[in-house]
């Protein structure tokens, strides 16, 4: 490789979800215009501004409404970071629905049933069971994509109905149903504030947010500083050069898979322990908050770090979404945004490929300025692994990780030499 | 006491919709295109359709079953533009299909209420249910078939048999179907025979866009009196019937009818003479259509009837 600047920090790779979400907001904007232009105005300002001043309710403190939005956050990180780290390894865990729901029935189901247990223990071991249940469901998804090859997104769609159906069967059987509500009964057991709500008064703030962030960062420093995770980025990159090289590739799918549920389980679990009375509504709907999951990740670049800054943003959208409310907008405005930052960033490839093509022009113009250099330097084919690894864009998700795909091929093959 | 007719006529108002998105789904897969974006297609073909109907319905303008079908073919064409959006960004734009797909299928669910409470105030549109045929004159005669397939039926029930005969003829009789199976198997092979990949693939994304928002409206009309934007994942469950049908027309029928009968039988299965007494509770109905697609894909994983070129996009410079 010589380019010098591959490794230099810079927004570059973000720029594609800059664009989608710019793109989503501009859209959003002209819905909000076309559908009442009368209020248009104050919606808009209420959308952008309303997370942050609290226009929502002009009593409460700025701080209320930046607790709301951490508390918003929590289960658009979590579910973020395991459809995320899913895609490291090459897979698409679209399934993080059905897990969230899992985990959240075991958490409630683990809370109201351990009275023996004291409160302050409680709410840990309820964690610990949505974070199993989360696992268990996509490690089913994992060991057939491991073993038999089978599309893991369709396991994952199958298995999100057929958590849903268990689910709902489950808590009339298990007594944790409220008929005159229609949802679970409420649940005490709460994850502790850790002082969080006194920094942000009144406000939803889960102490949950800060066991989600560290989540992330724990998440990074597993794919990125050690071996394992080394691994399962190299079986996402490509699953037959890895085995080749050593690598079990068939336990790194596994365990990519349980790990992504295991997050998707415990976010269901810390939004019903948040203490704010959430509660499992029982209908045959799956929860949103796994599709989200997908745009958070997309948005993040797949990039424990990055998913944080897209989870506090996708927040910030859906408090928005709420203020707008109050204006007799219909907070489907802000999925139907989504859905657009969705579909844009879809077609990062097309966007890196235009991006990449730009700075192709400049480095030409550069090298034929400086005559020293060697006049057919800017016509020398990229590295070709890189070309190969962004034309080929593989039958999975894969390509979404072009930009990281270079760096990690370079460790490949650094690796290989050493 | 039951009539067998009844259950049948049962089973066909779930198992028709379900076989018309799966066979949907089909073209598109067929061609190379994943198209995971059935649900939402669904939805929003359902939608404007709905929303046709019940418009007319109110200013009597269009009525009995000129309306329906004005309404379908309104269903289709909302789902070829709807589809439209996924080709485009599946097929020129080399974008990840699973994730596009994803995309419109948040967007669909989202617009319909947002357009729904905008337009009528409230995200359910009422609907008139008078499509229903009692007897069909004459064929309602037929001993046997007559009670089974031409008493208290839907004209839908109809049009969805059409398409399957069709879809099975355009698939393995004609040169368009060849071609369209070609482009999802060797695109290259396909390309160096003259025949346009983008253009077929075009076609199998754009044909699935229009069957899939007929079958939205299909869903919808025999079984509801309102719709609120929701097809209660039809869409996913005729993804496991296209998988089950292993991407043949006639496979996906058989499919169809029986994932059509367990949803028969996970709604009444109380009230069914021999199923009564087995004592299953109604959840293992619920669920099994979605196990048995998951065993099935287990077992036939080695020699999946996948096309081979499925999600990918289509690059000609590629070897």
């Amino acid at each position: 490789m010589n380019n010098p600047n591959r490794k230099r920090f810079s927004l570059t790779p973000a720029l594609p979800s800059l664009i989608s979400i710019l793109i989503g907001l501009l859209a959003g904007i002209i819905v909000i215009l076309i559908a009442d232009s009368s209020k248009a105005l104050l919606a808009v300002r209420n959308l952008l501004l309303g997370p942050l001043y609290g226009i929502y309710n002009p009593n409460q403190s700025s701080l209320t409404g930046i607790g709301n939005m951490l508390f918003f956050m929590i289960p658009l990180l979590m579910t973020g970071l395991s459809v995320g780290f899913a895609f490291k390894t090459g897979l698409f865990n679209i399934g993080a629905s059905g897990q969230f729901l899992a985990g959240s029935y075991v958490a409630i189901l683990l809370a109201r049933k351990l009275t023996g247990i004291p409160n302050s223990w409680r709410w840990l071991i309820a964690l610990f069971g949505a974070a199993l249940a989360g696992m268990l469901l996509a490690g089913i998804a994992g060991i057939l994509k491991a073993f038999r090859n089978v599309n893991e997104v369709i396991t994952s769609i199958m298995l999100n109905y057929i958590s849903m159906y268990l689910v709902n069967y489950l808590i009339r059987a298990t007594g944790l149903y409220d008929p005159l509500k229609n949802r679970t009964l409420p649940v005490q057991t709460e994850i502790p504030k850790f002082g969080l709500d006194k920094l942000f008064p009144k406000s939803f703030v889960s102490g949950g947010i800060l066991i989600a962030i560290a989540i992330a960062i724990i998440c990074y420093v597993l794919l990125y500083k050690t071996t394992f995770g080394f691994e399962l980025r190299a079986v996402g990159l490509n699953r037959h050069a890895s085995r080749y090289a050593g690598i079990n590739e068939k336990r790194s799918i596994i365990m990519s898979m349980a790990l992504a549920g295991l997050f998707a389980g415990m976010a269901g679990g810390m939004i019903h322990l948040a203490g704010v009375g959430r509660a499992i509504q029982v209908r045959d709907v799956l929860p949103p908050e796994g599709f989200d999951g997908i745009a958070v990740a997309l948005l993040g670049l797949n990039h424990p770090l990055g998913i944080i800054f897209a989870s506090l943003f996708m927040a910030y959208l859906k408090v928005g979404g709420q203020t707008i409310q109050t204006l007799g907008f219909a907070p489907e405005i802000i999925n139907m945004m989504i859905g657009i930052i969705l579909y844009v960033s879809a077609m990062a490839v097309l966007i890196r490929k235009l991006l990449s093509i730009r700075a192709k022009k400049r480095s030409e113009t550069k090298t034929l300025d400086n005559s020293t250099g060697e006049p057919y330097a800017a016509y020398d084919p990229p590295d070709p692994g890189a070309t190969a690894a962004a034309e080929k864009l593989p039958s999975e998700s894969e390509h979404i990780n072009n930009m990281a795909t270079s760096v990690v091929q370079e460790e490949i093959k650094e690796n290989n030499h050493g | 006491m039951v009539r067998i007719a009844d259950i049948f006529q049962s089973v066909l108002t779930y198992a028709i919709p379900l076989m018309v998105v799966a066979l949907a789904g089909m073209f598109s897969e067929r061609s190379g295109v994943i198209n995971i974006s059935l649900e939402g297609t669904m939805i929003m073909g359902a939608f404007t359709g709905i929303l046709f109907i019940h418009t007319m319905q109110r200013t009597d303008l269009l009525s009995g079953h000129l309306l329906l079908l004005t309404g379908l073919l309104i269903s289709m064409v909302t789902g070829i533009i709807y589809s439209s959006l996924h080709a485009i960004a599946a097929i020129n734009m080399f974008a990840d299909q699973t994730i596009s797909g994803t995309a419109l299928n948040i967007f669909a669910p989202a617009f319909a209420v947002f357009v729904a409470r905008s337009i009528i105030g409230v995200q359910q549109i009422p609907l008139g249910n008078v499509f229903r045929i009692a007897k069909v004159p004459g064929l309602a005669e037929i001993p046997i078939l007559g009670p089974l397939f031409f008493e208290n039926a839907y004209l839908t029930t109809y049009i969805g048999i059409a398409i399957l005969i069709i879809s099975q003829i355009v698939l393995s009789k004609t040169r368009f179907g060849l071609r369209l199976k070609s482009a999802g198997e060797y695109p290259q092979a396909t390309d160096a025979a003259g025949v346009s990949v983008v253009k077929m693939r075009y076609a199998g994304v754009l044909i699935s866009g229009a069957l899939a928002g007929l079958g939205g409206l299909i869903y919808v009309v025999p079984i509801s009196t309102e719709f609120s934007p929701d097809v209660a994942g039809y869409g996913f469950l005729a993804i496991a019937v296209m998988i089950f049908g292993q991407w043949k027309p006639l496979y996906i029928a058989a499919a169809a009818f029986f994932f059509g009968a367990l949803k028969t039988i996970s709604f009444s299965y109380s009230s069914l003479p021999v199923i009564k007494d087995w004592n299953i509770p109604g959840i293992v109905y619920k669920v099994l259509p979605y196990v048995i697609t998951i065993v099935v894909l287990f077992l036939t994983s080695r020699k999946s009837a996948a096309p081979s070129a499925l999600g990918e996009p289509f690059d000609k410079g590629k070897r």
